[in-house]
């Protein structure tokens, strides 16, 4: 016992010490560093369009579970559910040179793409599933990318305690193959649960940067200014925002 | 000539902080999601084979539930940790550490030297004054070097979704992401094990000396 709280002690100090280092600017500053080091390495490594893995229907979870917010419990959001989101809209804007505000209609005539990919949440939990929807890629082009555009910011209807959801991507990332703007989880209209009507997927990051119901698409020249500049509602609270590791 | 190289005992300390940086990160990180998996993919309490308790607040880094810091911490000491490894390695092939001191002979394997060996250990009779290593230090020692931690950065490697990406083999070799994060989990509590062994057995046999020795590299003293 008296052993148990020596160790107790030493494991206190220590925290402490890691507590005061944690706080500090050099920190901060190593952490951005090893943030750009693993976006670098991965893409180093696999190349910048290398693919996620992709598994069979018989690899397919029993279900998918939902996570972060599950329902929106507005009026705005409950209109459209009873409607079936018949009526939802998915706007492109920023800096494009065609903005639009895209029908699920339109969405569903685009050239599709389907893929079972494995979903890693940053908490430590796996799911596999089937998406279907249109490449963002397809989506940029309609609206045509402008020079100074280096990001696209994903806008959603859901929020916490009334800040609104947000996600953010790099170029490389939104002309990937596999990111999708999706509208179909195994064969199904996107359940609630799961960002329904449409869902971002961004295959090679954590879950996190998967934003789900989509409502916009900005092309952007720096995150700054929006939100809190981290470039996501979780990078506005400490997550990194490479979420590849 | 020194009991240890430069390199060994630089590696040596790095390393040890580097472990309890990534372990007391780990335990906070364990927090998040405190179900095991095998395969692929696993989230329901159902699929899980492991329900792990929850960490306390002194055990972990940051010391109150932070996975966002938690994370920082981790992935930035895995570079400390893979890297300086790799360094120790590369020195102690060069300057003969790895030939001298940690391979056996085949007739350290034999069952009776094997006993041998074991009857001396438990009666706290170590050779470390000769500065060789007796068979036990030997094999725990190579299978933590060769084995457990090489083990502990490639599952790590094998649960980053962009590295699934480009090195698939990873995870694949390992059963699948969740089988990776539950053989991360298992090894890091094997490592915990051995270095609870490892301080019970220096605190055991002259710790003052053995401790010196690990800072200056010490003497083999050649009458021993």
């Amino acid at each position: 016992m008296k052993r148990r709280s020596v160790l107790a002690g030493l494991a206190a100090a220590f925290t402490a010490g890691c507590a005061k280092v944690g706080e500090s600017e050099t920190f901060a500053s190593l952490v951005d560093g090893a943030e750009k080091l693993h976006r670098g390495a991965h893409r180093l490594l696999g190349g910048r369009q290398a693919m996620a893995r992709e598994y069979s229907v018989a690899d397919i979870s029993p279900y998918f579970r939902g996570n972060g917010n599950t329902d929106i419990e507005t009026d705005f959001y409950r209109a459209h559910q009873a409607s079936n989101f018949a009526d939802w809209r998915l706007e492109v804007r920023g800096l494009v040179d065609r903005p639009l505000s895209l029908t699920m209609n339109q969405i569903r005539a685009l050239p599709q793409r389907t893929q079972i990919t494995r979903h890693d949440c940053v908490e430590g939990w796996s799911a596999i599933g089937q998406w279907t929807g249109p490449q963002l890629s397809a989506i940029l082009d309609a609206a045509g990318l402008q020079d100074g555009a280096r990001f696209i910011v994903f806008r959603c209807a859901d929020d916490f305690r009334g800040i609104p959801y947000y996600e953010s991507c790099d170029l490389d990332d939104a002309f990937h193959p596999q990111t999708l703007i999706a509208h179909e989880l195994n064969g199904e209209p996107l359940p609630v649960r799961n960002g329904a009507p449409l869902r971002l997927r961004i295959e090679r990051q954590l879950g996190y940067k998967h934003a789900k119901y989509l409502t916009a698409i900005e092309a952007v020249a720096s995150l700054d200014g929006i939100g809190a500049g981290g470039g996501g509602y979780w990078q506005d609270r400490g997550y990194q925002w490479y979420a590849g590791i | 000539m020194k009991r240890h190289a430069l390199s060994t005992r630089i590696w040596h300390w790095v390393n040890a902080v580097s472990l309890v940086v990534l372990f007391m990160s780990g335990l906070n990180i364990s927090n998040a999601h405190r179900r095991l998996y095998w395969g692929e993919w696993g989230f329901a309490p159902e699929q899980a084979w492991l329900h792990i308790a929850r960490f306390p607040g002194w055990a972990t880094i940051p010391g109150y539930y932070s996975l966002a810091k938690a994370r920082d911490w981790h992935v930035l000491f895995a570079w400390v940790f893979g890297l300086s490894l790799l360094l120790f390695l590369i020195a102690a092939l060069i300057n003969g550490h790895l030939r001298r001191d940690l391979s056996s002979h085949r007739h350290e394997w034999r069952l009776s030297s094997i006993r041998t060996d074991l009857a001396a250990h438990l009666r706290l009779r170590f050779a470390s004054a000769s500065g060789k290593y007796n068979f036990l230090q030997k094999t725990s020692y190579s299978l933590v070097i060769f084995i457990l931690l090489p083990l502990m950065i490639l599952t790590g490697m094998a649960m980053s979704p962009g590295m699934d990406a480009a090195w698939p083999f990873l995870s694949q070799m390992f059963g699948g992401r969740q089988s990776a994060r539950s053989i991360h989990f298992i090894v890091a509590w094997a490592l915990f094990a051995f270095t609870v062994g490892h301080v019970l057995l220096v605190l055991l046999n002259k710790p003052i000396g053995n401790l010196i020795a690990m800072f200056t590299g010490g003497r083999i003293d050649e009458t021993a």
